[in-house]
């Protein structure tokens, strides 16, 4: 590797290096592609080392927004995201995307600045105790101390992200550690005895549930983002074709199984469909790999797959018992557990009763929507769906513009999909579509917006033009604050508080100012040509979808209640 | 029901706040706490007891504390033959008069006094939560005028009951 020898000659030299240079080394040693930083008074020496480095740097137009471009980078590609912040204000900046990448635990490195070490904790001006701050919010964090300890600390770091259940790392980096001038340290190799994750599954465990497999006959395996994180899409279709068992997927763990197979079930969960959701209630045996039974997968635990054995496969045991009482823990990266049970012999099963009745409910209950009158958000997604053939990158922000898109856009493939999950972040969508874009520069990209979470990052639009990226930004303008009306509709008795009929600027006026394309789209017949036209070329654009502004997101599982009490099934 | 965990711990800056952050993170009740060092280098041992209300939440205390990158290991120690201790220094009113009976108090407790002034001296106790509790409640009528404990540290003793052998924690 080219940068290892540079670092080796650095070392043989003995320069002297300052704090900043050995950061930067370490940054090329991970062989770090781009990085989204934003600059301040604490991280100006490494500031004027970044002007000389061969890594990308990208600013953002607001920290937040970095980090989350970060976390959409990291979820395509799976490598950690990298932050560079400065210190008190740019560090608070960032603690929203930190909590967001720990729930959805997205392997993320990111460096703050701080003030120097001799006014640490005297309220220096841009003081700020991030380590205080972060520490519930990170999987780990560090302040440097001694310049010394610079490259084994990066290793370490991005070490801890990425292995076991990923996760967001902080470096908080104090001024004058880099300036600091030193011998280039020796290198050390990752020793945590603190830190062992546990990737081989327990064999009892695999066999005690092939065991189950084989006996059960209403089996069904729920897929969440641990298949993805381990990158074990393909043992997953594996074994759920060997042993004929359907999936039915948490909303992040959508592309770990082809929407379109036949033993897919589609998304369960709060506005999951009818099928997934009723499998969940109806199994005798259900296997979880790699989701963390989240209460809006669940619906109220007391009714939740009331029947099933529970066999759980997790990387992490303290998901595995925490929510649903667990008859088969198997600690273990979802991989290799799989690889292991495709390797069990076993008694082919026999559910085909099972499998034929899942097949009916899915053609009986398929979502379903009014297409009579105006412009639909979900026709906007079929159509969305139709024109890059399934295969865009798509991100979204929060809200009912989110449970469309899981719902109407099909992924047959993994890493494809970009969403907030566990903290449900809006503004989340315009910068993680960034990342995402940096991290798959050839693929198109779909950010799909409300028209309030767009107006969160907005700032952003100016990164996208500044890089040419091929997003196309999709508002599906419903002028409210949709999922907010939804619940205001159903169970405040209509009273909509600060939801409907915001002011709201021109989208396209927006688009136009930051030079990116921008249109208006009022009817099924604009949305076909403008389609057509955006998706002839690789060039930003902003499609300003004005839809029926009372549509709601159903089916749905109202919150307090079972999984199998969904309202709004059929027409 | 009372548990009490022991951690063994890289002893660095931040430990003990990434410990009792994740006490209020998740929601547990901390009784007490004790850190010092341990007999390994660069290792500190903390005790901690804590009041649950199942099996279950305990089993997810160890396995949140165990996951800290900085927790070496967490044991559960309550089913098993442990020794376990609690300092308290009581300082109590204390006249010419009580002075005789306040000693004939202490001596059942092997407590013993440790400061005597004008009005009032200090007893300092050490055993079990349990028998500082049974001294502080016969000791009240006197008058305390200060009370301060340290929390119960405490660890396995060296030979243990077969049957009642190391609960395991781990699922693995
Ligand atoms: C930062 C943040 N603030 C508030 C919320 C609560 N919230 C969830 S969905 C929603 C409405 C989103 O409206 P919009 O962006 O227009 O999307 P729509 O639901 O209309 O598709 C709100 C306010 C949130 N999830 N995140």
């Amino acid at each position: 590797m080219l940068q290892e020898t540079a670092f080796t000659k650095m070392k043989a030299d003995n320069k002297p290096i300052s704090g900043s240079e050995l950061l930067l080394q370490a940054l090329e040693k991970e062989q770090v592609e781009v990085i989204f930083g934003y600059p301040g008074g604490a991280v100006l020496p490494l500031y004027d080392k970044i002007y000389d480095s061969k890594i990308l740097h990208v600013l953002p137009r607001h920290e937040q927004g970095g980090i989350h471009a970060a976390e959409g980078y990291a979820r395509i590609t799976g490598k950690p995201g990298v932050v560079i912040v400065t210190s008190g204000p740019g560090a608070t900046n960032i603690v929203t995307g930190l909590t967001d990448a720990m729930m959805d635990s997205l392997p993320l490195v990111v460096f703050t600045g701080q003030v120097a070490t001799g006014v640490i904790g005297s309220d220096a001006f841009q003081e700020a105790d991030i380590l205080g701050i972060t520490t519930p919010i990170t999987k780990y964090n560090y302040q440097v101390r001694n310049i010394e300890d610079i490259p084994y600390i990066v290793k370490e770091a991005f070490y801890i992200a990425s292995s076991g259940r990923p996760g967001p790392v902080l470096i908080d980096i104090p001024k004058d550690i880099a300036t600091a001038i030193s011998e280039p340290p020796e290198e050390k190799e990752i020793n945590i005895p603190g830190y062992q994750p546990t990737l081989q599954p327990n064999y009892l465990q695999i066999r005690k549930l092939t065991e189950a497999v084989s006996s059960a006959k209403k089996p069904v395996i729920l897929a969440g983002a641990g298949v993805l994180h381990a990158k074990a899409a393909a043992e997953l279709k594996q074994y759920a074709e060997q042993q004929q068992i359907p999936v039915v997927h948490t909303l992040l763990g959508l592309g770990g199984f082809p929407a379109e197979h036949d033993l897919s079930l589609g998304m369960a969960g709060m506005h999951g469909c009818y099928t997934a959701n009723m499998a969940l209630y109806e199994a005798d045996l259900l296997i979880n790999i790699g989701a963390r039974f989240d209460d809006r997968l669940t619906g109220n635990l007391e009714s939740f797959a009331p029947n099933a054995t529970v066999a759980h496969v997790d990387i992490d045991p303290a998901e595995i018992g925490k929510n649903v009482p667990t008859e088969i823990p198997i600690v273990a990266d979802a991989k290799e557990a799989l690889k292991q049970l495709v390797a069990q012999e076993g008694k082919l099963p026999e559910h085909k009763e099972w499998l034929t009745q899942l097949q009916n409910w899915k053609k009986e209950y398929p979502y379903f929507y009014d297409n009579t009158s105006s412009l639909k958000p979900q026709k906007v997604l079929e159509m969305l769906f139709e024109k890059t053939k399934g295969e865009a990158i798509v991100v979204t922000d929060v809200g009912q513009h989110q449970m469309w898109a899981a719902q109407y856009y099909k992924f047959s493939k993994a890493n494809r999909w970009v969403t907030s999950g566990g903290l449900g972040t809006m503004g989340f969508g315009l910068p993680a579509s960034i990342g995402a874009s940096f991290a798959d520069r050839d693929a198109c990209v779909l950010a799909i917006l409300g028209d309030g979470g767009f107006q969160m990052s907005t700032q952003e639009l100016a990164v996208i033009k500044e890089f040419n990226l091929p997003i196309k930004i999709i508002i599906l303008n419903n002028m409210a604050l949709g999922m907010v009306r939804q619940w205001q509709e159903l169970f405040y008795e209509g009273r909509f508080s600060h939801s409907k009929n915001p002011v709201q600027p021109s989208f396209v006026k927006l688009a136009e100012a930051y030079d990116i394309k921008g249109y208006e789209i009022n009817s099924v017949e604009e949305a076909e040509t403008i389609l057509n036209e955006v998706f002839s070329n690789n060039e930003p654009a902003l499609l300003d979808f004005r839809v029926d502004p009372n549509e709601n997101v159903y089916p749905m599982v109202p919150a307090g209640k079972g999984s199998h009490e969904m309202v709004g099934v059929k027409p | 029901m009372k548990r009490t965990i022991t951690l063994t711990v890289n002893n660095r800056p931040g430990v003990l706040n990434r410990i009792t952050n994740l006490f209020s993170k998740r929601n547990y009740n901390i009784e007490s706490i004790t850190v010092g060092h341990s007999e390994l280098e660069g290792v500190s041992r903390i005790t901690c007891v804590v009041n649950v209300d199942n099996e279950n939440i305990i089993e997810q205390i160890t396995k949140q504390l165990n996951k800290q990158v900085d927790v070496l290991k967490v044991t559960d120690i309550s089913d098993q033959a442990i020794v376990s201790r609690e300092l308290a220094l009581i300082k109590v009113l204390s006249t010419p008069n009580t002075r005789s009976e306040i000693n004939a108090l202490i001596e059942p407790f092997r407590a013993t006094i440790v400061d005597i002034g004008k009005d009032s001296l200090v007893i300092q106790l050490t055993g079990e939560s349990e028998k500082i509790e049974a001294f502080i409640e016969l000791i009240k009528p006197y008058g305390i005028k200060e009370l301060a404990r340290t929390g119960t540290t405490a660890f396995l003793r060296g030979t243990q009951r077969t049957s009642n052998s190391t609960k395991n924690i781990s699922i693995v």
